[in-house]
């Protein structure tokens, strides 16, 4: 019970995924460098974030894989999420 | 008949192995989801200390280490696309460049700690207890978030080291690779926490 049905990723896809994700990390630090402050912070989550969205989608093979995994990333992305929300509607709003 | 029957038929399930390994990287998720939110909420409450303590970090070898680890796990994922297409050669030189970048990057977090021992910043250390709360919580997450990762990162050169004998001595093949992708799907996920301890620690100080 194991024939492989796997998809075959090029070599050059794997080489354009990283070529990306040196950029937007090169674009993270550059944003960051120039104080815009509040702004520099939310930019450089959400590079964070878009970069971890690749290398899920085409290191970690989600995108071709069965969808079943999609399904249970996403759902641990959203317990993360309502941990962090439920966590700062106390820190929040303190004193 | 009785051939197929003497014939000792190995039992796999390669989706289960997967489906094992992606749980495993929940918890770790999890984990580090944890600790990443205690950054947030002290980062919260001290955020001078944290935005002063954060300058104290070097955005180059910072920078330098996020590079190697991207490298790293490309070239772990194309060790995968090398196994199925029966390149035997170029699996074992994909891994044995994954591992030199690994080793690459611990040595870059040698000489990080070591510059900052030196200047007396270490958990606890006399200095710390003088620049007061903030930047004791700073540095404590600071070594313990990296140190933890650079755990992450001696398992996973373990676990590649395996992988590697593995495919040498043909027990990992094209045919059967699961722990190899296994391996790999570990990598990505040091690859990840990574993504994030460099922007929150280097970048937005």
């Amino acid at each position: 019970m194991s024939e492989n049905t796997h998809h075959i990723v090029p070599y050059r896809t794997y080489g354009l995924i990283l070529l990306l994700l040196v950029t937007l990390t090169g674009i993270s630090v550059a944003v960051t460098q120039i104080e815009l402050s509040r702004w520099a912070t939310l930019a450089a989550l959400l590079l964070a974030c878009t970069k971890s969205a690749f290398v899920l989608a085409v290191f970690m093979h989600l995108k071709f894989d069965q969808r079943i995994y999609k399904f249970m990333v996403v759902f641990i992305i959203l317990v993360m999420i309502a941990l962090i929300v439920l966590t700062f509607f106390d820190y929040g709003f303190r004193r | 008949m009785t051939d197929a029957i003497a014939h000792h038929d190995e039992h796999r399930d390669d989706e289960g192995s997967k489906l094992g390994i992606w749980l495993f990287i929940f918890t770790e998720l999890l984990f580090f989801g944890g600790l990443f939110i205690t950054y947030a909420v002290y980062r919260h409450g001290n955020k001078e200390a944290f935005h002063l303590a954060g300058q104290e970090l070097d955005v180059t070898i910072g920078t330098i280490n996020t590079v190697i680890l991207l490298i790293s796990s490309m070239t772990i994922a194309m060790s995968t696309t090398a196994i199925q297409k029966k390149d035997k050669r170029a699996t074992l030189v994909l891994i044995w460049i994954t591992l030199l970048l690994a080793l690459a990057f611990l040595v870059n977090k040698y000489f990080e700690w070591s510059a900052k021992i030196d200047h007396g910043i270490w958990p606890g250390s006399p200095l710390l207890e003088e620049l007061g709360r903030g930047d004791t919580l700073f540095f404590g997450l600071y070594y313990f978030m990296t140190g933890l990762h650079a755990l992450h990162i001696i398992i996973g050169m373990v676990l590649i080291t395996v992988i590697l004998a593995r495919v040498r001595n043909n027990r990992i093949t094209h045919d059967n690779f699961q722990l190899l992708e296994n391996g790999g799907l570990y990598w990505h996920l040091v690859d990840l926490i990574w993504i994030f301890l460099f922007p929150l620690f280097y970048l937005i100080a």
